[in-house]
């Protein structure tokens, strides 16, 4: 089976975010990237799947983003056993529209004639969550969304979705297939000093997305960002740790009396 | 026509989620002076038809169809889509579940025209439509405008407009036409279900100990767990503690977990995420405690301490033992 999976490069949690002076994106000097949360139990998932039917087949990790910052999750991605890569090479301004996005991946997958696509639900820094979804139409492929569990049969695949507060459904769908994984699913492993080793000389092939005909232009773009207002009026405890306490005991009894 | 709202069913009765949709298109169509028509889709749908007839809106659009019977995200994603071609709305709104996070995009790649998702509210400037949604973590927010003629594609984030504000007519339903090929529709769907319940009910709880990210490892759990008895509170979790196998399940607080409405909901190392929010911020009294103080878990809070957790739990947890 050849599984190709996409892999983003997204702010991690606590990186500083700094509105930039275009006022439509923000400062990326002082982020720390990191790979997409989603995106790490899709390649867990693609390990598994390749282990599960006997070790036959490759893995080939996809990842749009510009050349300097890319390799760092791409290289983790081979070191936990990713086969190769793909990398598309970008430079500002960058593409977001997620249309955009999957129609130059469709444009530069298309030969690699995949069985299976995996990507992350939904990315942690813009959220469209379109973009997977989106490269399965495009490539024919049938889809499925906010898969927490795969199981393959014969020329199919059956994959639990996740559906809100604690419901699920079994969807069957036949290859080719593109899906999108949400968190959880399993525990995503991490590369060994072996695989680290041994993903120096695992291929990278480059492409520049200058040479990939996406169709069209963006049809959305950020009009402007911005940090939003509270919704409610918080009082900030301040003070040293002993003071901080004695203040929320204060507040459990006097303001919430809930001791 | 001007806005159509696409109605999704859930156990015989429009989803929560859709009647969200639909007061926030009443309220788009109140500004920009346009009608709202509604779409029901399925096989046998007369309740879901009935009970849209029952919103204010222009119209009902019914399509009946057998290969409609069961979910199948071809089917529906061709549905839509057909039903936008003829039609010809400006904008498509619906509320913005985990059913229409499966088909959706798929409409927005057949028609070729934008998608936004999980939109918390929109803004009407001169001659633009832009719509808001929440970006990086939550912590900033944008204003996305889309650059094409015809239907713009909307999916509400849940909560983000209230039932409260969904206003009661009644409307003419119309049946409509679609031509499905079985042989196009691909994947195949089973009942839902839901997952082993059992566990703990948080949804009655008057005080929840709530866990995120920030507790850092497994080992860090008996912490928590001293500081809940000591406040005689149950323990809810954000996604990933639950993800990582820290505790069941049926901790989870937030869209796919449980929602919870507490008098006090001490959130611990949580950033606040949009799908944690809307499942606590009901709650009575929310503190939190979080060392990044642009979190924006401190904008739904009533009491916030930027600190460490780890230092300020075990002398909180002490200090009420000493109650
Ligand atoms: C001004 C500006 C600058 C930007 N700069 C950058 C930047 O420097 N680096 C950057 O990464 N993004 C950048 N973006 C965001 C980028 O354009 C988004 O990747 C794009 O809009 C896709 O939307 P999404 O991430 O919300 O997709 P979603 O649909 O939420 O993504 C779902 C999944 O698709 C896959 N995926 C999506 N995009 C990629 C990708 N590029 N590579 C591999 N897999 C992918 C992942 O598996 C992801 O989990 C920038 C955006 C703006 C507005
Ligand atoms: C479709 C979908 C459904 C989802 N459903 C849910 C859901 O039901 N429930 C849910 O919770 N999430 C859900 N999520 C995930 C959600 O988007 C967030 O990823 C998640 O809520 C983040 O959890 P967190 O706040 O614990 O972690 P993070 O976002 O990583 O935040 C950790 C926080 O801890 C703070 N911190 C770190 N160390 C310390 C310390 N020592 N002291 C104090 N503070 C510290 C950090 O500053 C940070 O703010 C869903 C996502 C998707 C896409």
């Amino acid at each position: 089976m050849k599984i190709g999976v996409l892999v983003k490069q997204v702010a991690s949690g606590e990186s500083p975010l700094r509105i930039d002076t275009s006022g439509k994106w923000v400062v990326e000097e002082s982020i720390d990237f990191t790979t997409n949360e989603s995106d790490s139990y899709a390649l867990e998932e693609a390990l598994q799947i390749i282990e599960r039917s006997g070790g036959a087949g490759e893995v080939v990790v996809i990842s749009m983003c510009p050349a300097e910052r890319t390799p760092k999750i791409i290289r983790e991605a081979l070191a936990k056993g990713g086969h190769r890569a793909i990398h598309i090479q970008e430079e500002a301004p960058y593409e977001t529209d997620p249309f955009m996005v999957a129609s130059i991946f469709a444009e530069a997958l298309k030969d690699e004639s995949f069985d299976l696509i995996l990507s992350g639900l939904q990315s942690d820094d813009l959220g469209s969550g379109q973009t997977g979804v989106i490269l399965g139409e495009l490539l024919g492929m049938s889809t499925a969304t906010l898969v927490m569990g795969v199981e393959l049969q014969k020329g199919k695949l059956r994959v639990k979705r996740e559906l809100e507060s604690g419901w699920f459904q079994w969807v069957t769908l036949p290859f080719p297939a593109c899906i999108t994984i949400q968190s959880g699913l399993n525990q995503p492993r991490y590369p060994s000093l072996k695989g680290i080793m041994g993903a120096k000389k695992k291929e990278i092939k480059s492409i520049a997305k200058s040479d990939v005909k996406g169709s069209g232009t963006p049809m959305q773009e950020f009009s402007r960002m911005y940090t939003h207002k509270a919704e409610k009026r918080t009082e900030m405890i301040e003070g040293s740790t002993d003071q901080i306490v004695d203040r929320m005991i204060d507040i459990f009894k006097k303001n919430i009396k809930v001791i | 026509m001007d806005i159509l709202v696409i109605l999704e069913g859930a156990n015989g009765a429009i989803h929560r989620i859709s009647k969200e949709a639909v007061a926030a298109a009443q309220a788009l169509g109140k500004d920009l002076n346009q009608k709202v028509s509604v779409l029901v889709f399925g096989k046998n749908s007369d309740n879901l038809s009935k009970e849209a007839a029952s919103f204010k809106v222009d119209e009902v659009l019914l399509v009946e169809d057998d290969n409609l019977k069961s979910y199948s995200a071809d089917a529906y994603a061709e549905t839509v889509k057909q039903i936008v071609e003829k039609e010809s709305p400006k904008f498509v709104l619906t509320g913005y579940s985990y059913l229409v996070r499966d088909f959706f995009p798929k409409v927005s790649a057949r028609l070729q025209k934008p998608l936004i998702t999980d939109v918390t509210g929109y803004k009407v400037e001169g001659s633009k439509t832009l719509f808001t949604k929440q970006v990086l973590h939550g912590k900033l927010t944008v204003d996305i405008e889309t650059k094409v003629d015809g239907p713009v594609l909307v999916g509400f984030q849940s909560a983000a407009y209230s039932l409260d504000n969904l206003e009661k007519g009644s409307a003419k339903i119309r049946t409509a036409e679609v031509t499905l090929d079985s042989a196009q529709l691909k994947t195949t769907s089973e009942e839902p279900f839901q997952e082993e319940s059992g566990g703990v009910d948080l949804t009655s709880a008057d005080k929840i100990v709530s866990i995120g990210r920030g507790i850092g490892k497994e080992e860090n759990i008996p912490m928590i767990n001293d500081l809940a008895a000591a406040l005689k509170a149950e323990i809810g979790a954000s996604r990933p503690i639950v993800d990582s196998g820290w505790l069941p399940n049926s901790h989870q607080v937030g869209s796919s977990g449980q929602s919870v409405t507490p008098n006090l909901y001490l959130a611990l190392g949580i950033s606040g995420a949009i799908q944690h929010v809307v499942g606590m911020k009901g709650s009575k009294n929310i503190v939190a405690i979080n060392r990044d103080p642009d979190a924006p878990i401190f904008e739904v809070a009533d009491y916030g301490v930027v600190g460490d957790i780890l230092e300020i739990v075990p002398k909180l947890t002490e200090a009420l033992k000493n109650q």
